[in-house]
């Protein structure tokens, strides 16, 4: 069973969750006795709904769905009982075609041809069903058991499209059930099916018909099998004539010992022969697909009933024609981007102030109950400034992620891609890699993953590079908080907006510049699908931002919570007595009440000088000196290296620590005291362009193909970055 | 006369496709082959990119890759 999810202590859960739920514990026993779940493939072409399909079979929210190619990029898998069942759905990326062109596209292939499964479950755009059939009459010759859904038949219906389920059932000879996973019909129907076809012992074949000429040959090799008795597998000889006839490798690599292939080489030979005088083509993968063209085109007469032009076909155009207008194309586009920002900023800026002062109110209300000096500043400085440092920006992510998330679900994407694809063709990128780079603003994790919807090693490869710059979610907090300090409201937005737009354009230039100088080659071709338009379920956006705002509120919990640890530990660690002996007489001494305070403030910054983080960015402050920062901003850069937020709770740490009597302050006013423009602007400068985190590193190297990329990259990012921080330091300087 | 050549609002039928094995197979798994009928809906500012529509699908290519397409205007 390679079922993650699917073990005892998650069935005990979701039963628990399931109050009306028939199913008890014991008839869920016989899975522990071997009874495997039914695992379920599930392919089909992209933007067909096969994500949104699985939430509706499962009942979980659990897949992203997004109307552009290349949502699922690894395969992933889902499981649930069903009338006291397991099903393991995996959700494979949406494939055009089972010859795999992109690496995505190969995971699908890969999977369908090698792995061991149940049944497939082909999913179908209604909408757009002679295309659709491509991949089904391909998936149809791999001889696995198969249910076809028609998916968004709702839909179809609105536009006048009417498919004759029972008829194309009976051409595929495959069962076919009409759903839509997005109001839920006919979810019951496509559940029992697959239960019924998964258990039946007979697996249905194919009735597709080809051609003349193909049959004709089909029949003379089927009848020597007869004659033979010959029998592969579960096969019938059909099947296996039509899989030796189109060259099928799996096939010939297991029968290759067989004695019989002695006599069919030259029937095979023969027949091909036949076919490349008919076809004009000595390619049998051609006249394969050629074949299936005509086949899809005559189903679709057949079964498909359309009264007109399809109303969504129409009103899309209708909006083309304004989105991606000659002119104000590009215009309307970065109108889109510039309010995303401006939102993020105006919006989460409005429970700030108030979530700011919650969190230092209870920082002080805690830190009153705690009679212990050391653990008081554990909990007050260490955990509850790091924290609250991070969770404060809350509101700003979860408006980027939802502009991010509706520029994915609407189709708008890939429209974009279009628009830009001149533009980015003279940077040297590809017009697709415009869609990694707009999720890296979101996160760079699944923004590298995204990269392999390219196909040309080079393309992919530059994108990865300049990924980096289009700054990710978790470095906003920065940004924020850095021009929450140095700029009035008003303008802050703008420079939010300006940071990523440099972000970008720098990405531009360095991605013309690796073109030229390292990634030299061919253009990969520009073809992609411009899918309908759709409007995303309120429900679709709800559980995108639940699962983001979740994922970030448990980062906080626990990865930025052990960092504030480790830097509060750091930055307090090793005590010396000694200093603090003499400070403290000298405290006591003092004339006034004033001088007391000065001379406890010195103390304190003179115990986090020799504390190990004051070591460690004493250390390396000479590097960072040229560029105006000190060994604080340098520690929270260093520190930044583990995950960006940290920056942010490092740099909270840092400073409340310094000033530990006056922790009425936010940090945003104590920056202000700290630091001058010139810094603050190279700062920033900084972390738009040094290296990513370390989870995005670790894929980084994944994706690129070696830890010898990682190592550029460093180099790249970390040069890059000083020379335009030591610049622009140097400009604010003299201004 | 190749696909580049096509007007915005014109339709024909495709005679050929050129060029690599793979992007045959590309276009073709969009259902753009011999025999598919095309229309040209629309380009981009600098004519390097159009949008053309097979059957129901919409679908954005460069213009380099439309030089590849043989067609017969309708």
């Amino acid at each position: 069973m390679n079922c993650n999810s699917c073990n005892d202590e998650n069935i005990g859960k979701r039963k628990r969750r399931r109050g009306k739920n028939h199913c008890t514990f014991e008839n869920l026993e016989p899975i522990s006795n071997g009874l495997k779940p039914i695992k379920i493939a599930l392919a089909g072409q992209p933007n067909v709904g096969k994500s949104m399909l699985i939430n509706a079979l499962s009942g979980k929210n659990e897949v992203k769905v997004g109307n552009f190619s290349g949502v699922t990029v690894e395969k992933l898998e889902v499981c649930f009982e069903h009338h006291c069942h397991l099903l393991d759905l995996i959700d494979l990326p949406g494939t055009y075609s089972i010859e795999g062109f992109t690496e995505e596209e190969k995971v699908a292939k890969e999977f369908l041809l090698n792995e061991d499964y149940d049944l497939i479950l082909n999913v179908v755009d209604s909408t757009n069903l002679q295309r659709n059939l491509l991949l089904t009459l391909e998936l149809l010759e791999l001889n696995k058991k198969m249910v076809v859904a028609l998916n968004m038949s709702d839909e179809a219906q609105k536009d006048g499209i009417n498919i004759d389920d029972k008829l194309l059932s009976k051409l595929l000879g495959v069962e076919v059930v009409k759903v839509s996973a997005k109001s839920k019909q006919g979810i019951e129907e496509l559940l029992d099916m697959l239960h019924k076809i998964a258990d039946s012992k007979n697996r249905a074949s194919s009735k597709i018909t080809y051609s003349e000429p193909i049959e004709e040959e089909l029949i003379k090799i089927e009848e020597f099998l007869n004659e033979r008795n010959f029998k592969y597998k579960d096969l019938t000889n059909r099947e296996v004539a039509i899989a030796l006839l189109f060259e099928d490798e799996k096939l010939y690599k297991n029968l290759h010992e067989n004695p019989i292939m002695i006599e069919l080489y030259p029937l095979i030979v023969e027949a091909r022969e036949h076919l490349y005088t008919h076809y004009d083509t000595k390619d049998i993968k051609e006249i394969k697909q050629a074949e299936h063209t005509a086949i899809a085109r005559g189903l679709t007469k057949e079964v498909l009933k359309t009264k007109s032009k399809p109303k969504s076909l129409t009103l899309t155009q209708k909006i083309d024609s304004i989105l991606m207008h000659k002119y104000f194309g590009i215009p309307i586009f970065l109108f889109f981007m510039w309010a995303l920002f401006q939102l993020t900023f105006e919006f989460g800026a409005m429970p700030m102030e108030y979530i700011d002062r919650a969190i230092s109110a209870f920082g002080d209300f805690v830190g009153s109950y705690i009679q212990n000096d050391n653990l008081r500043s554990l909990i007050v400085d260490g955990i509850i400034s790091g924290v609250g440092a991070v969770l404060l920006f809350l509101p700003n992510i979860i408006i980027l992620y939802l502009g991010i998330a509706l520029l994915e679900t609407t189709g708008y994407m890939s429209r974009v891609a279009f628009i830009l694809d001149g533009f980015f063709h003279k940077f040297g990128l590809h017009g697709k890699s415009f869609i990694p780079l707009v999720t890296g603003f979101g996160c760079t994790v699944p923004a590298y993953m995204a990269t392999r919807t390219l196909k040309s090693k080079k393309d992919r490869l530059i994108t990865l590079f300049i990924l980096g710059f289009m700054s990710c979610g978790a470095r906003l907090p920065i940004y924020v908080l850095f021009t929450g300090a140095f700029f009035s409201e008003k303008i802050a937005g703008n420079i939010l907006f300006l940071i990523y737009i440099s972000g970008a354009l720098l990405g531009l230039i360095m991605a013309k510049l690796l073109r030229v100088f390292v990634f030299k080659g061919e253009d990969e071709p520009f073809v992609m699908e411009l899918p309908r338009y759709r409007l995303p379920s309120l429900k679709l956006l709800w559980h995108t931002i639940y699962s983001k705002t979740i994922g970030y509120l448990k980062k906080a919990g626990t990865f930025i919570l052990a960092a504030s640890m480790l830097i509060w530990f750091a930055s307090n660690y090793p005590k010396d007595s000694q200093l603090e002996k003499s400070y403290l007489k000298k405290i006591e001494m003092a004339k006034s009440k004033d001088e007391a305070l000065k001379l406890e403030r010195e103390l304190k910054a003179k115990e986090l000088e020799h504390s190990y983080l004051g070591i460690i960015g004493k250390a390396t402050e000479p590097f960072f000196k040229p560029i105006g920062f000190d060994w604080r901003l340098t520690v929270s850069l260093e520190a930044g290296l583990s995950a960006k937020e940290v920056v942010v709770s490092t740099l909270g740490v840092l400073y409340s620590v310094g000033e530990a009597d006056e922790n009425s302050d936010t940090l945003k006013e104590i920056l202000r005291k700290n630091i001058n423009l010139a810094t603050a602007l190279s700062f920033i400068v900084f972390v738009m362009i040094y290296l990513p985190c370390f989870a995005a590193s670790s894929v980084f190297v994944k994706e690129a193909g070696g830890f010898k990329y990682l190592v550029y990259l460093f180099i790249f990012t970390t040069i890059t970055a000083w020379s335009l921080s030591f610049i622009t330091y140097n400009i604010v300087k003299l201004w | 006369m190749n696909l580049s050549q096509l007007k915005k609002g014109q339709k024909a039928i495709v005679k050929s496709v050129n060029g690599t094995k793979e992007m045959k197979q590309r276009l073709l798994s969009f259902g753009l082959t011999k025999g598919s009928e095309v229309e040209l809906v629309d380009c981009s500012l600098t004519k390097s990119n159009i949008k053309i529509m097979v059957d129901t699908t919409l679908l954005a290519l460069r213009r380099e890759e439309a030089q590849n397409i043989e067609i017969e205007v309708i």
